[in-house]
């Protein structure tokens, strides 16, 4: 099972690029991707709206890009910008960048067919078309400069904004050439620059955003004040499903500064001058609430039931060989049952979306990850057109899957549809974890087989649990099964010759799940690596040397993991209660893999003392990106896996908020270390492969120092006592 | 009622309740909004302010306790040259990622290096751990607080 080639963009064949001139001699140059409703582009005035993310350049020479992906940490808007740059032959610090409105048809992510910024993706789906319009827009303009000198094309060169030509010491900004650039046809076949000849890709271009998220003036969506816009704060049914029963707002309304209260089926919520005054007011409603039908439910219900689901078959997600004759056969069998819980995102920026209905018009400010599905959701709930529903992106205070559902969106508009004036909604922290779509719960039973060699022979794993894909793009669900559930449990690295693998769609009572950083990996590498541990120590062999053995066909992920191993000193002697542990995982069509290494006191308490990485993610576009994003990632799946699990109890979730949901902090944070295998492939997705390849890794880490293996997460310590 | 304040070198008033939280007078009444609010209860830090050069949870800080006190927000840190070495630290070790809790990161450590101009990691951690950073730049803002010190000798 050989990791498989990074999706290409399927552009090449049948995109093709756009140009015009805009109001005011802007040349607007625009790469149309060859899915959604064409028909739109052609009929629309091309010249603003034509193209997907495009180069605008204005006689001033002012470079301006429009960024199909949103900005919420990963680097996008500078990984993004540095791939049109490189290709336009413009310093990247001087681009003014500005977010996509919503157009599927012109904006799609051409990996996930919708226009979304998620599944590690940018970066695949970016690669070419967007150099490609870089590219475009410089062959035109060289051309204009090279007709107006009346010389050959390819003696000019293009560079830091201008057409040279050398021969003639002469030169041209880009934005004298605007006009006549845009008559030029735009070339069919854009050649790209060959690795080699590179400048900024693959160079730790600084990020765009970062002078002013050190400074305070990064705008975030809640911190947009239109004119006299009122702030509110909102209670939800605390039980899913339920229903306001009463509300009795009388002493809310005489908080100085409330000037409403807003009643919805499910909800209810505090409008103000302020957040200080709408706070106050929410404190002082009595509500009862009708629980309705799930006011019982508890996560050991889910739990059971997911339990139940994985003795009966599921939907086969791959199967080789014949993994249920080779069990049969196999000398030794390895078994086992694991279990995850439901996760909340906890984005350090609460929900919030600030809306204003005027004129006939919706308006929106909001940072989403999906800003399409925001517009129809949107629409839907203020009973307008989607093309009356306007909306502006802002940057994003932590995304992780939260903002590609836009339930938070929608209540906005229902409550601003009583609201005279722009009000902005802000959800407390308690909302924002009690009331999220979450990570759903999981339950696997896998086992193995060990031929009299002690070779892995045979495989099969069963898992359970909610399919987030079915309710989000219904049309990724097919036959019980969807990518996103399945991955990293199915096209794994190894050598497997038999092989089976089955999923069990089972949705939980009324729990909302959604997509979470590392999204089907943050389930499946940790049972699978996990498990792979356990077989080789069944095997009787080093975890390190058992993987290998199996990775006979995939160089590239042999090469990581000696890469980590070898870094990390794998293999030394550790001090008692001290142990060090191994992942490896292929996804987001990136290798990863990982030695932790861990401490466990006395009392069972793990504290990461070191993290050592290898990621072979194609072409670095930034490796300066990759390591922060590769650091980050691994602290963030620390956090699920000593701390992360949302229980339910009377239908309540139990945490609030960061005492009772805890998240990592500087202290307990370990060294990370990041080494990057360089190469000239495709990049792959590298914003979520981190999370996901800890979790197992600490989990064989916590058994090497004690002898005691954790199938459930979040970690328990009390099974770690000395 | 009406309250004076003294933020970033200017007065201001603001018209509000005397136990209302100084983080809304400054984002939502006064628009200093690079202060950010992360949970309301004091455990994030992400609205870490200063008030006569100490660190403070602007969301546990009330309007009615500031008085005459100086309130310094991330807008006008860098007016000072521990918080310009601070800012230029961070600007150089590529520490924010989405960045909504830098804001307060950034005070923390300069109210950090004002008291302890040359902190060990325990200082690092007793000052920063009130300050959580869900994207997880840790292992940066530790590189960033050093080499702020370095620079400031």
């Amino acid at each position: 099972m050989q990791p498989s080639p990074n999706p290409k963009p399927r552009l090449s064949r049948r995109g093709f690029l756009h140009a015009s001139v805009g109001a005011g001699g802007a040349l607007l140059l625009g790469l149309r991707l060859p899915i959604g409703r064409t028909a739109a582009v052609e009929a629309s005035d091309a010249s603003l709206f034509a193209p997907n993310a495009f180069v605008q350049i204005d006689p001033g020479g002012q470079v301006t890009l429009t960024m199909s992906y949103v900005e919420m940490g990963q680097g996008t808007y500078t990984a993004i910008a540095t791939l049109i740059a490189e290709e336009l032959e413009v310093d990247p610090t001087t681009v003014r960048l500005r977010a996509a409105p919503p157009n599927e048809a012109l904006y799609a992510n051409p990996l996930l067919g919708v226009q979304a910024t998620g599944n590690s993706d940018a970066m695949r789906g970016a690669w070419l078309p967007l150099r490609q319009a870089g590219a475009a827009a410089r062959q035109m303009l060289v051309a204009a400069a090279a007709e107006r000198w009346g010389v050959e094309p390819a003696t000019c060169q293009a560079r830091l904004g201008e057409v040279l030509h050398p021969a003639t010491g002469r030169r041209l900004g880009y934005g004298a050439l605007t006009a006549e650039a845009a008559k030029h046809r735009v070339p069919r076949e854009v050649p790209l620059k060959s690795p080699e000849a590179l400048t900024l890709i693959g160079r730790p271009v600084p990020r765009l955003d970062v002078p002013a998220k050190v400074n305070g003036t990064a705008v975030y969506g809640i911190d947009i004040r239109p004119p006299g816009v009122k702030v509110a704060t909102l209670a939800q049914s605390p039980v899913f499903g339920g229903r306001l029963r009463s509300l009795d707002a009388e002493a809310a309304l005489g908080v100085t500064g409330v000037r409403q209260v807003v009643r919805l089926a499910d909800a209810v919520a505090v409008v103000a001058d302020h957040m200080g005054a709408a706070l106050k007011g929410l404190d002082a409603l009595v509500i009862q609430w009708d629980d309705g039908a799930l006011g019982t439910l508890s996560t050991d219900d889910i739990a059971a039931d997911l339990h139940a689901a994985t003795l009966a078959p599921g939907a086969v997600a791959q199967t080789t060989g014949d993994a249920h004759q080779a069990m049969a056969n196999a000398l030794t069998r390895v078994e086992a049952t694991y279990e995850l819980p439901f996760l909340a995102h906890a984005t350090m920026e609460p929900m919030n979306c600030t809306v204003h209905f005027h004129d006939g018009l919706c308006e929106i400010w909001v940072g989403t990850q999906a800003i399409a599905r925001a517009q129809a959701f949107a629409a839907r709930a203020a009973g307008l057109p989607p093309n009356r529903v306007i909306l502006h992106n802002q940057l994003i205070g932590g995304g992780f899957g939260r903002r590609l559902d836009v339930d938070g969106i929608v209540r906005a508009v229902e409550i601003a549809r009583s609201v005279d004036g722009p009000v902005k909604v802000i959800w407390t922290r308690e909302e924002d974890i009690q009331h999220d779509m979450y990570r759903p719960y999981w339950h696997d039973r896998i086992a193995a087989g060990l031929d009299d060699a002690g070779r892995l022979t045979a495989w099969t794993h069963r898992f359970a649990g909610s399919s987030v894909a079915a309710r989000w793009l219904p049309a990724a669900f097919k036959d019980g099964l969807d990518p996103d559930s399945t991955e990293g449990a199915v096209d794994l690295v190894y050598d497997i010759p038999n092989f089976h693998v089955e999923f069990a769609r089972v949705e939980p009572p009324g729990i909302p799940t959604a997509f979470w950083r590392s999204v089907g990996p943050s389930h499946n590498s940790f049972v699978t690596e996990s498990f792979v541990d356990e077989i080789a120590h069944a095997a009787g062999q080093d975890p390190l040397a058992f993987r290998r053995a199996l990775l006979a066909k995939s160089p590239r992920a042999r090469a990581v993991l000696d890469l980590a191993a070898e870094k990390a000193g794998w293999g030394g002697v550790l001090p008692a209660r001290v142990g060090q542990g191994l992942a490896l995982q292929h996804a987001f069509g990136s290798l990863i893999a990982i030695v932790a290494t861990v401490e466990i006191s006395p009392q069972g308490d793990i504290r990461v003392r070191r993290v050592v990485c290898a990621v072979d993610c194609g072409l670095a576009v930034n490796p300066d990106i990759v390591e922060a994003q590769v650091q980050g990632a691994v602290i963030f799946g620390i956090t699920a896996a000593l701390y992360g699990e949302i229980t339910l109890k009377r239908g309540r979730v139990e945490q609030a908020n960061f005492d009772t949901y805890q998240m990592l902090r500087i202290d307990e944070a370990p060294a990370i270390e990041v080494h990057i295998v360089p190469s000239t492939e495709a990049p792959g997705g590298i914003g979520e492969v981190g999370t996901s390849a800890i979790m197992p890794a600490l989990a064989n880490a916590v058994f090497a120092a004690t002898g005691t293996r954790l199938r459930r997460l979040p970690f328990d310590a009390a099974k770690l006592k000395a | 009622m009406a309250f004076e304040i003294t933020v970033n070198g200017a007065q201001h008033s603001a018209e509000v309740d005397g136990d209302t939280p100084l983080i809304w007078v400054l984002r939502d009444v006064l628009g200093f909004t690079g202060t950010k609010f992360g949970c309301g209860k004091g455990l994030c830090g992400a609205c870490t302010v200063h008030l006569d050069g100490e660190a403070v949870r602007a969301c546990q800080t009330t309007i009615d306790s500031v008085g005459t006190s100086v309130v310094t927000t991330i807008e006008a840190i860098g007016a000072t040259a521990v918080g310009a070495a601070v800012q230029t630290a961070w600007r150089n070790g590529q520490v924010p990622q989405c960045g909504y809790c830098q804001s307060g990161q950034i005070m923390s450590a300069v109210a950090l290096l004002t008291a302890t101009p040359q902190p060990t990691d325990s200082d690092i951690d007793a000052a920063m751990l009130g300050n959580i950073c869900r994207c997880g730049t840790y292992v940066r803002i530790r590189a960033a607080i050093k080499e702020a010190a370095r620079t400031r000798g």
